[in-house]
């Protein structure tokens, strides 16, 4: 008889790394579906073509490497999925196929794999196709929603402050492939919220820091701070990061006060860089500054010791 | 006489390869970082740092018994400064547009901690000739690893390697390479391949041996 014996805790639970995944890819199909939907075919492959690189690359590289093939827990799809909606629609295919193949093998696997990655693997791609490649990574273009429209390219809103409200909300704006429509974003949050993928902890302290810190700027030089706080926190990549990117949970602190440190301190820099600094956006700047932080926001916040209790309380 | 000449080999071939300035003891990391973003000023610089090198490791060598023990120091400095300050006139008289494009880390070289090294570790406690030798091989091992790394971030951040264009006109250069984080990320992605061939080839040898054995 085979009797395996272990030491205690025993502890059963169907929470795996597979399971998490697939919330998170579930969490994501809104956003996806808008992006196609809005985008048409060029978005399908763009996604398509990240998803595949993305889950090509893990395989090479833990085949080479002689370890464990673990493609079957999906990470590396989120991995692609989570670059490609962060492509302009109209990127070429080689964009994506050098970022993921940057978030999985450099970002990801030269630090040792899932869990051993210092910094969010997409945002990291993100960020160096963003210094590489500024024209293609900043041209937008507008959604066609299947209009038979060929695609008109623009600026992002977030330069040019020209939209309303309810079109950044509904998503009929120019912008990455996955961050335009702020409802599927939100539905993406629920799904996350409901199976308690993620606790609310970071999303909203970072939204809400976004939307303090551009209010606190925009009282001098806005007419309106409150509308401008407003338009900040619905343009550009702030929810989809808020909700898909800096809720990483390899980059993130362990304590909920330290997430919502981590958290305000991503709103303050993405608030600094959007009012204050050459580009337009911030959120992966913001995200990849905190990530890097995160170390040390852990070791400087007391840690709950399991078992463990300071003298003089009661049990 | 045929001893004399393999160990000098020997010292030679540590300066390239078992003990490669850039690869293996990472010192001049500063200038490897700053000058690498064309091949061209690559082997610029490794040719201005390997001929203060061999120049300082000779007369250092030559002046190690008479150099007190606590001012070692200042008078290397001393002695490096003169090399580097002919160099620098040097470049600047006959190749104005490499002097331009190095800047600043010229008169670096004063400060590069290859040659103080070299000039405390070895030619402090060696003969002229065996000195003159390890200048050589460092110098070369530093002059290979800045072609190198030149050559491959100059290829990928502008499409070109010595100024020719290689990958033609429809290549879309990756800014981020030539940029100083991409040299960061070049230069560590190259210490690893580095080190990754001489632990591999190491055990090869060892394996060799332990057969023979």
């Amino acid at each position: 008889m085979n009797l395996r014996i272990s030491t205690a805790p025993h502890i059963h639970h169907p929470v795996t790394t597979k399971r998490l995944m697939i919330y998170v890819l579930l969490a994501l199909l809104p956003a996806t579906g808008v992006g196609i939907y809005a985008f048409g075919l060029p978005a399908l492959l763009l996604i398509a073509i990240s998803c595949l690189t993305a889950v090509l690359c893990e395989l090479i590289w833990q085949k080479a490497a002689k370890k464990p093939v673990r493609i079957s827990d999906c990470s590396a799809l989120v991995t692609g999925l989570i670059l490609a909606l962060n492509l302009p629609a109209n990127a070429p295919w080689w964009l994506a196929v050098i970022g993921s193949a940057f978030a999985i093998l450099l970002v990801k696997q030269l630090f040792g794999g899932l869990g051993d990655n210092f910094l969010n693997p997409a945002m990291a791609a993100r960020a160096v196709l963003l210094a590489s490649w500024p024209v293609h990574m900043t041209r937008y273009v507008a959604p066609t929603f299947f209009s038979g429209v060929d695609a008109v390219t623009a600026a992002t809103p977030l330069s040019t402050k020209s939209a309303e409200l309810m079109d950044l909300f509904l998503g009929t704006i120019p912008g990455c492939i996955g961050e335009v429509s702020k409802v599927a974003i939100l539905v993406g949050l629920l799904i996350l919220l409901f199976t308690r993928t993620v606790t609310w902890h970071i999303p909203f302290t970072m939204v809400a820091s976004v939307f303090v810190f551009s209010f606190l700027f925009g009282l001098g030089n806005e007419e309106e701070p409150l509308m401008f706080a407003l338009y900040s926190i619905l343009s550009g990549g702030v929810l989809f990061g808020a909700v898909f990117m800096a809720t990483d949970y390899v980059t993130t602190p362990m304590t909920p006060v330290g997430q919502m440190i981590y958290a305000a301190g991503i709103g303050l820099i993405v608030a600094v860089i959007r009012n204050f600094g050459a580009y337009p956006e911030g959120v992966t700047y913001g995200i990849l500054l905190m990530n890097i932080a995160t170390p040390l926001i852990d070791r400087f916040l007391p840690r709950k010791i399991y078992g463990y209790q300071k003298e003089g309380k009661k049990a | 006489m045929s001893e004399e000449r393999m160990s000098l080999g020997k010292v030679i071939k540590n300066g390239i390869i078992t003990e490669n300035p850039t690869f293996r003891l990472v010192l001049g990391t500063c200038p490897t970082l700053a000058v690498t973003t064309s091949a061209i000023n690559g082997l610029g610089m490794g040719a201005a740092a390997t001929f203060v090198l061999i120049c300082s490791n000779l007369v250092i060598s030559l002046l190690r018994n008479f150099i007190p023990d606590k001012v070692r120091i200042p008078a290397f400095i001393v002695v490096i400064c003169t090399f580097v300050t002919m160099v620098q006139l040097l470049m600047q008289a006959f190749v104005p547009s490499l002097y331009d494009a190095l800047g600043i880390f010229i008169p670096l070289i004063v400060v590069n901690c290859i040659i103080l090294a070299r000039a405390e570790a070895f030619a402090s406690k060696n003969g002229p000739v065996a000195s003159a030798c390890d200048g050589l091989g460092m110098g070369m091992g530093f002059t290979i690893a800045l072609v190198i790394m030149g050559a491959i971030r100059e290829l990928i951040g502008n499409g070109s390697v010595f100024g020719m264009n290689v990958l033609g006109n429809s290549y879309e250069p990756m800014l981020l390479i030539v940029l100083a984080s991409g040299g960061f990320l070049s230069y560590g992605l190259l210490l690893g391949i580095f080190n990754l061939i001489v632990k591999k080839s190491e055990e090869k040898r060892k394996r060799k041996e332990a057969e023979a054995a």
